[in-house]
């Protein structure tokens, strides 16, 4: 049996050694971020972000809590103008109630209360609730986009993507 | 030959020899070899100062803590053998974990000692930073202790969705939009404005910090699941490891800290 010492320099010795820890550490970084990646969903099962509301004549005025379950959506028709409220309460995140009595939209939360336009007068609410991005389609329905928000506080409510005349 | 106790006997036993690698503790070297060979005592420290078991010093809040924690691991460990992490089942689950099952206060001590835990993790805290323990050489262990401190009001968070009520989805919505505040990583947080090529929007409600915490936009069935792994299995081990480094450090720095 002869016994080959495999001989290294210290210079190979530490090329040797770098090339591992390398490897080593771009295999770690890899599984990390693999595991990172595997947080995040490919599918999920929520409500479509943008959907088809109908026409605008089914809207009587006033508030319409018919999109408010499948989409998170008020319809409101006021003034000539037909918007869609997110109903998201802009202090916490809760879900207002729509209170046809008083008027106003409630959050039971924490107390906050929007007038029937949007515009926050009670409660913690620091800015009004927000709109979608509103549009008629060319054979006249109505889309909701969700995924487009107009604030009332950065000037927006006067895009003419936030309202539509009715 | 001397009078033999029962004690000895059994202490002579092939049994209890393999079980206790030393002798008695009658003497100094034994009582050491009593925690130095025993896995679970040898993080504690062989010996202790006489002010180390001084109520009036500790306050005994660190192991108050951890008896609470051992308390809150079985009492979560029994929860898990009725409850379900679906829509479906874990609201009614809760229910019949008072209703349906003896012992219909177990789900009540899990939830107290929750409590209680934060409640001693705290005075704990209190205790050590007025005794100034935190100071060298027991810095690192103080950072030990903060995120063990975080982790328990995680485990706290986590574990205050999985009753499935309307408290407990409004309660997780809402501390959920912190998340959603997280600067650059939430993306109603500064900095996420910029994170904008264009129309293109890299941080958004679909795969912010927020998305990842609740696998969705808003507390669903997938949050539910996710708060159940994170409670039951991801953050007990991360604190079960972290006491088992916080309590050698408190060896390795010289034991309890003492009165000057």
């Amino acid at each position: 049996m002869s016994q080959e010492r495999v001989h290294l320099n210290r210079r190979e010795f530490f090329s040797f050694i770098t090339v591992g820890w390398v490897a080593f550490t771009s295999a770690i970084a890899g599984l990390a971020s693999l595991a990172f990646r595997f947080s995040y969903p490919n599918v999920n099962f929520e409500p479509e972000m943008d959907f088809i509301a109908g026409y605008p004549q089914d809207y009587e005025s006033g508030v319409d809590e018919r999109w408010k379950n499948s989409f998170g959506v008020w319809m409101v028709k006021q003034e000539g103008k037909l918007v869609a409220f997110s109903n998201i309460c802009t202090h916490l995140g809760c879900v207002p109630n729509w209170l046809p009595a008083e008027l106003k939209f409630k959050c039971p939360c924490h107390g906050s209360g929007y007038y029937m336009n949007g515009i926050n007068f009670e409660g913690p609410a620091p800015r009004p609730l927000e709109r979608y991005a509103i549009s008629l389609t060319p054979n006249g329905t109505i889309k909701v986009d969700k995924t487009k928000i107009y604030r009332w506080e950065k000037g927006q409510w006067d895009n003419p993507n936030s309202f539509i005349e009715v | 030959m001397s009078k033999r106790g029962v004690a000895d006997y059994i202490r002579e036993t092939q049994v209890w020899k393999s079980i206790f690698r030393h002798g008695p503790p009658t003497n100094a070297r034994n009582r050491a070899a009593v925690v130095a060979g025993n896995v679970f005592l040898h993080l504690h420290p062989i010996k202790l100062k006489k002010s180390g078991v001084q109520l009036g010093y500790t306050w005994c809040m660190g192991g108050l803590t951890f008896f609470i924690f051992l308390a809150l691991t079985v009492t979560g460990l029994l929860l898990m053998f009725y409850y379900r992490p679906t829509a479906e089942y874990a609201y009614n689950d809760i229910i019949a974990l008072k209703e349906h099952v003896p012992l219909g206060i177990m789900r009540e001590i899990h939830r107290w000692g929750a409590h209680a835990m934060v409640i001693t993790v705290w005075l704990h805290m209190f205790r050590v930073f007025m005794t100034g323990s935190y100071k060298p050489p027991r810095e690192f262990n103080w950072g030990v202790g903060v995120i063990l401190l975080v982790l328990t009001l995680l485990l706290s968070f986590t574990g205050y969705l999985l009753p499935w009520d309307q408290l407990a989805i409004w309660a997780i919505t809402v501390g959920a939009n912190m998340a959603k505040a997280t600067p650059f990583l939430g993306h109603g947080g500064p900095g996420a404005a910029f994170a904008q090529i264009g129309d293109f929007v890299m941080v958004s409600d679909k795969n912010d910090v927020r998305f990842q915490l609740l696998a969705g936009r808003f507390v669903g069935e997938p949050a539910l699941l996710r708060f159940y792994i994170l409670h039951c299995v991801f953050i007990p081990l991360v604190v079960g490891t972290l006491i088992a480094v916080h309590f050698w450090r408190v060896r390795k720095d010289g034991g309890i800290s003492a009165p000057l």
